[in-house]
């Protein structure tokens, strides 16, 4: 496990099919350590299915996916286990175990992989990963569905976070947030992510996430990855999709807005 | 605890295959710097290196003043945790961190709020006292929810009454053949082998009073009257009731049925009254079935074991079954059935919240129509023998 190697997944060759239906042909993908690399493409181009094959809840045909600079595939379980500790997945529905609370389901990751700590210092760090993912304080007794939807989202990052990731999967972490809620988790990750230096696979469909807080985007069409890049950089490329996407009416008022508030800073 | 300790070797066993050497493990040493103790931390303050720390720390003998992290390689959320606890404690200082290290401590500082992680604790009476209301207000619920279920459901019956359009008969042939066709399988299996346990124990309890010949009189009239509609109904609670509340449940959590509502589907109309009709009119059928197999595996019993030839057993049993005792059995199957099918749907769409309740509903619904038909064979009982056909 080199940890100078500047790229922490490294995607070569992928290929996943689910019967006659091929959502990835020859797909390779870079993810440099300590950035937040934002994930686009239209609905049905396999975003997902790319997250779930890097963190190895799909099998792919063909192809190698290298995490860390190992590979997920030839792992036995034991070794797997010692990767899988060091990311932490949201997934889109948040995924919290329904029949635990809050402060239970951040305490899975720890009693799972560290069963000799004291129950006070698991109640301690559940206490403070609940403030710290911007959770209200009287959340910690309440069951998932109690809770509400950005609320969900927060306190499945929480869990995500229990274990101090230095990777972390994010799917579509602001679809169906309102905006505000939206913003004030883009900036969540944002400020978690300077200070806590992990790397962030995020899969979004938000524009206004990629220019909020992504240091590099990737573009998912035509069953691989067209382009890697700035923002900027992506719009230089000729691609359709790339420049419906970025220049369509939407695009447009992201990068009004993020005009204006460069503007208002200055 | 055995689980605890399997989870802890696998640990280690994890652990093991990465050989790292000892100064990466979390640890600290105690030292006096003039008269002011501090405490040095050594190696990775992370949470994978953290081992029993937490344990020495809290017994330590001295309170240090001072905190040095000087020589930690690596520090994470988890030891950020550590070392403000142990400095707020005390009332020590923290030196020696780096300016990534000082962002990290400043953001865990922040999150030292007063978090609850559990409900507030009650005391023992009040929590009795609570959860007797509990259940009273719920029984209550239960029982005016059913009185509206069944309102609802009439209501639906009228107005598909009114506009036979509106009647979906795909949806109730469909039913049919869930309910009724599907489940002749089992109901046979199921009477075939309960007919020849009665049979056996009629036999060796008549036997000795020698009138063994009478078993064929217990397999005819037990099966009509009782057994083979009540068997039938247990079967069909659990194949089928069970069916439509984790059916109606799961829609009603994948907010289908307020698609529906918001269609002007009426759910009750689409959902409810098809599952109704299908086990109200397959009930007496399945029951029918059940009794006639149920005596087909007496009678085998009985030709192979007490020496009665079928013509004879046939026979027999057309003089001691009375008339009455088919009508009995076959006027409960479709009260039976209904009831069924009304806790059933009734359960499912009581869900709400999380597929936790799918489950539950599902138990309570199978429980609640066994019982309530139990219930009702008893009445019936009661109610035939004073109009004399007994």
């Amino acid at each position: 496990m080199n940890r100078d190697d500047p790229i922490a997944i490294r995607v070569r060759g992928l290929k996943n099919s689910f019967g006659p239906q091929v959502v990835h042909e020859d797909l390779d993908l870079d993810v440099r350590n300590g950035e937040i690399l934002g994930v686009v493409g239209g609905s049905g181009t396999g975003k997902s299915v790319l997250m779930r094959s890097i963190i190895g809840l799909q099998r792919p045909d063909e192809g190698e996916v290298l995490v860390f600079g190992e590979s997920m595939l030839d792992k036995d379980e034991l070794e797997a286990l010692d990767i899988r500790r060091r990311w932490g997945v949201l997934f889109q529905g948040g995924a919290l175990f329904s029949t635990l609370t809050v402060a239970e389901n951040i305490q899975v990751p720890l009693r799972e992989y560290y069963p000799d700590l004291s129950e006070s210092l698991l109640d301690e760090i559940a206490a403070y990963k609940v403030v710290m993912s911007g959770l209200p304080p009287d959340a910690g007794p309440k069951y998932p569905a109690e809770l509400s939807g950005g609320m969900r989202k927060r306190a499945g990052l929480a869990r995500a976070l229990a274990l101090d990731p230095t990777l972390l999967f994010l799917d579509e972490p602001t679809a169906g947030l309102d905006p505000i809620g939206a913003a004030a988790f883009d900036s969540l990750t944002q400020s978690l992510q300077k200070t806590l230096g992990f790397t962030v696979f995020l899969i979004t469909h938000d524009l206004d996430t990629l220019y909020a807080i992504c240091d590099r985007v990737a573009v998912l069409a035509d069953r691989k990855v067209i382009g890697v890049g700035t923002i900027p950089e992506l719009l230089a490329m000729d691609h359709p999709w790339i420049q419906e996407y970025f220049n369509g009416p939407r695009g447009r008022a992201a990068t009004a807005a993020v005009d204006r508030n460069s503007e208002t800073r200055a | 605890m055995a689980l605890q300790l399997a989870r802890k070797q696998r640990m280690q066993q994890c652990l093991r295959i990465m050989p790292e050497p000892d100064s990466l493990k979390a640890d600290f040493v105690e030292e006096m710097d003039g008269d002011v103790p501090v405490l040095r931390f050594t190696g990775r303050l992370t949470l994978p290196r953290l081992d029993d720390l937490p344990r020495r720390l809290e017994a330590l003998e001295r309170p240090p003043k001072r905190i040095d992290l000087t020589q930690i390689q690596r520090i994470d959320t988890v030891g950020a945790w550590i070392v403000h606890k142990l400095a707020t404690e005390n009332e020590a200082k923290i030196v020696g961190l780096d300016a990534n290290g000082q962002t990290l401590l400043r953001q865990v500082e922040r999150s030292d709020k007063p978090v609850l992680m559990r409900p507030e604790p009650f005391s023992p009476f009040l929590r009795v006292l609570d959860e007797v209301g509990d259940a009273t207000v719920i029984a209550a619920q239960t029982m005016l929810g059913l009185l509206s279920f069944f309102g609802a459901i009439l209501v639906g019956t009228w107005s598909v009454i009114r506009n036979p359009r509106r009647f979906r008969m795909n949806a109730v042939i469909q039913r049919f053949e869930l309910v009724g066709v599907k489940a002749l399988f089992i109901v046979g299996l199921m009477s075939f082998l309960i007919g020849i346990v009665i049979a056996q124990q009629g036999a060796v309890q008549l036997r000795q009073f020698g009138a063994e010949s009478l078993t064929v009189n217990l397999i005819g009239r037990i099966t009509t009257r009782e057994l083979g509609v009540l068997m039938t109904a247990i079967m069909v609670a659990g194949r089928s009731g069970s069916a439509f509340a984790a059916q109606l449940g799961t829609m009603k959590l994948t907010e289908e049925v307020d698609a529906m509502r918001t269609i002007g589907v009426s759910p009750i109309e689409a959902l409810v009254l098809p599952r109704l009709l299908a086990t109200t009119c397959m009930m007496p059928l399945l029951g029918f079935f059940s009794m006639i197999v149920a005596m087909i595996g007496g009678g085998i019993f009985c030709w192979l074991s007490l020496d009665i030839p079928p013509l004879t057993y046939i026979q027999r049993l057309r003089e001691v079954i009375p008339m009455t005792d088919l009508w009995v059995g076959l006027t409960k199957a479709p009260v039976f059935g209904a009831i069924i099918a009304i806790s059933g749907c009734f359960q499912g769409m009581q869900v709400k919240g999380n597929a936790e309740e799918v489950g539950l509903r599902t138990t309570s619904a199978v429980v609640q129509a066994i019982f309530l038909v139990i219930v009702l064979d008893a009445f019936f009982a009661v109610f035939f023998t004073s109009i004399g056909w007994d």
